[in-house]
């Protein structure tokens, strides 16, 4: 079959093949390069919209360096008055990172979640990615108490598996603390009608009100 | 040998899975479900078929000394392409196969069929021998998904006919072994007779 090896043939060959290689895969990355922006950018798009209320304007990411908070998006009316909040949110899950789309309106209630990535076990933990479940249902318009029925609050588990529930809820919290630091300063009337989370609210404006203004100001 | 058969023996007398046993990290790993099991076998057979075309052409200048590393070369650059294009145009099946697709490199059938067959034989027999095994992998790792759906989340390509949950086992690691092994034994009874 093939030819005798010598040291000029060996080196020709490799460096034919390599350069062959090289060409094709430059080709065809110049031609994948924007269907492969085009779908990424139209997932992420995808995954903020399915967290927030229909309508209005969304920004670009905005980063954060809050507790678990890998950025943020703001969305507006058409006077420009903040709508809701899309917070990127990630925590330990059983099987690793669980990073999670929150959508969170400006009082503070969930009003939508969805997971952007997680390595739940299958059948198990990962159910918290089926959207029709009932672990998943409870958290749209969510205003509960933030923890899971076993520790005395509100979140309904998913079956048999408490530590990806904890996981999940504890990555809406981080969410909605964010927007509660971001929100408080400009709709103050809000706070009232939201009983259950006075206390971590009241702790955190004074300290967060100087950020939560330049961020006003990126806007 | 006719060229039916160049393509009939990949399913059978020459199955990739339950005869030469080859390739079995995708094949446990990927078959939690038809689907998946279906698109990697899809995929590998993509580069299957476009390796062994390409190897049968440049196997006759190719010095024997670095043979390996040529074809080596050449399986990663179509695993690659396959890449990209999957991420351009079904991103959502690339985000389910993720890290199996670049792992397509290492998978020993397309070595191994670039060695025992396509380095030996014309182009046009080795894209038949690419198909055939291709064939044979994608209709075994199918298989395999749907036993192991039906059984362990009681749906079939996604469609669910139970509610509530299967056997979960059959869906984890243990069960792919199980299945595997149990398929293995039916089909080498089938395939003697």
């Amino acid at each position: 079959m093939a030819a005798k090896s010598n040291l000029i043939n060996m080196a020709l060959c490799l460096t034919a093949v390599c350069l062959v290689c090289a060409a094709v895969l430059g080709v065809t990355y110049a031609v994948t390069c924007e269907p492969i922006a085009a779908a990424a950018a139209a997932e992420a798009q995808a995954s903020i919209a399915k967290v927030l209320p229909a309508g209005g304007e969304i920004s670009e990411e905005i980063a954060s360096d809050a507790e678990g908070v890998d950025g943020y998006f703001v969305q507006s009316d058409a006077e420009g008055a903040v709508t809701a909040y899309a917070v990127k949110s990630t925590t330990g899950g059983f099987g690793g990172p669980l990073t999670l789309m929150v959508g969170v309106l400006p009082d503070g209630t969930v009003f939508n979640t969805s997971v952007l990535s997680h390595s739940e076990t299958p059948g198990l933990g990962a159910k918290c990615t089926e959207e029709k479940s009932g672990f998943r249902e409870q958290w749209k318009g969510f205003a509960g108490a933030l923890s899971v029925k076993k520790d005395g609050g509100d979140v309904d588990a998913i079956t048999a598996s408490t530590i990806t529930s904890r996981a999940y809820t504890k990555a809406v919290t981080q969410a909605v603390a964010l927007v509660q630091t971001l929100a408080a300063p400009s709709e103050p009337t809000v706070i009232p009608s939201e009983p259950t989370v006075i206390p971590s609210e009241a702790t955190v404006i004074p300290s967060e009100a100087k950020e939560s203004k330049t961020e006003e100001d990126h806007q | 040998m006719s060229k039916l058969s160049l393509i009939t023996k990949g399913l059978l007398k020459e199955n990739p899975t339950f005869v030469l046993v080859l390739g079995m990290c995708p094949t446990l790993a990927t078959t939690t479900s038809a689907m998946n099991g279906l698109e990697m076998g899809l995929a590998t057979m993509f580069v299957l078929i476009l390796s062994n075309i390409v190897i049968s052409l440049i196997a006759p200048v190719v010095p024997d000394k670095v043979h390996i590393p040529v074809y080596i070369v050449v399986i990663a650059t179509f695993v690659t392409v396959l890449q990209l294009l999957m991420q351009a145009y079904t991103p959502a099946v690339y985000k389910t196969l993720g890290l199996f697709i670049p792992l397509i490199v290492v998978n020993c059938i397309i070595l191994g069929r670039a060695e025992a067959f396509a380095n030996k034989n014309g182009v046009w027999d080795s894209a038949l021998d690419g198909i055939g095994i291709g064939l044979g992998f994608t209709l075994s790792l199918t298989v395999i998904g749907i036993v192991r759906e039906v059984l362990g989340s009681g749906a079939i390509f996604g469609w669910k006919f139970i509610s509530g949950d299967g056997m979960l086992a059959f869906v984890m690691a243990p069960g792919a072994f199980i299945v595997l092994g149990y398929l293995m034994v039916l089909f080498n009874k089938i395939a003697k007779k």
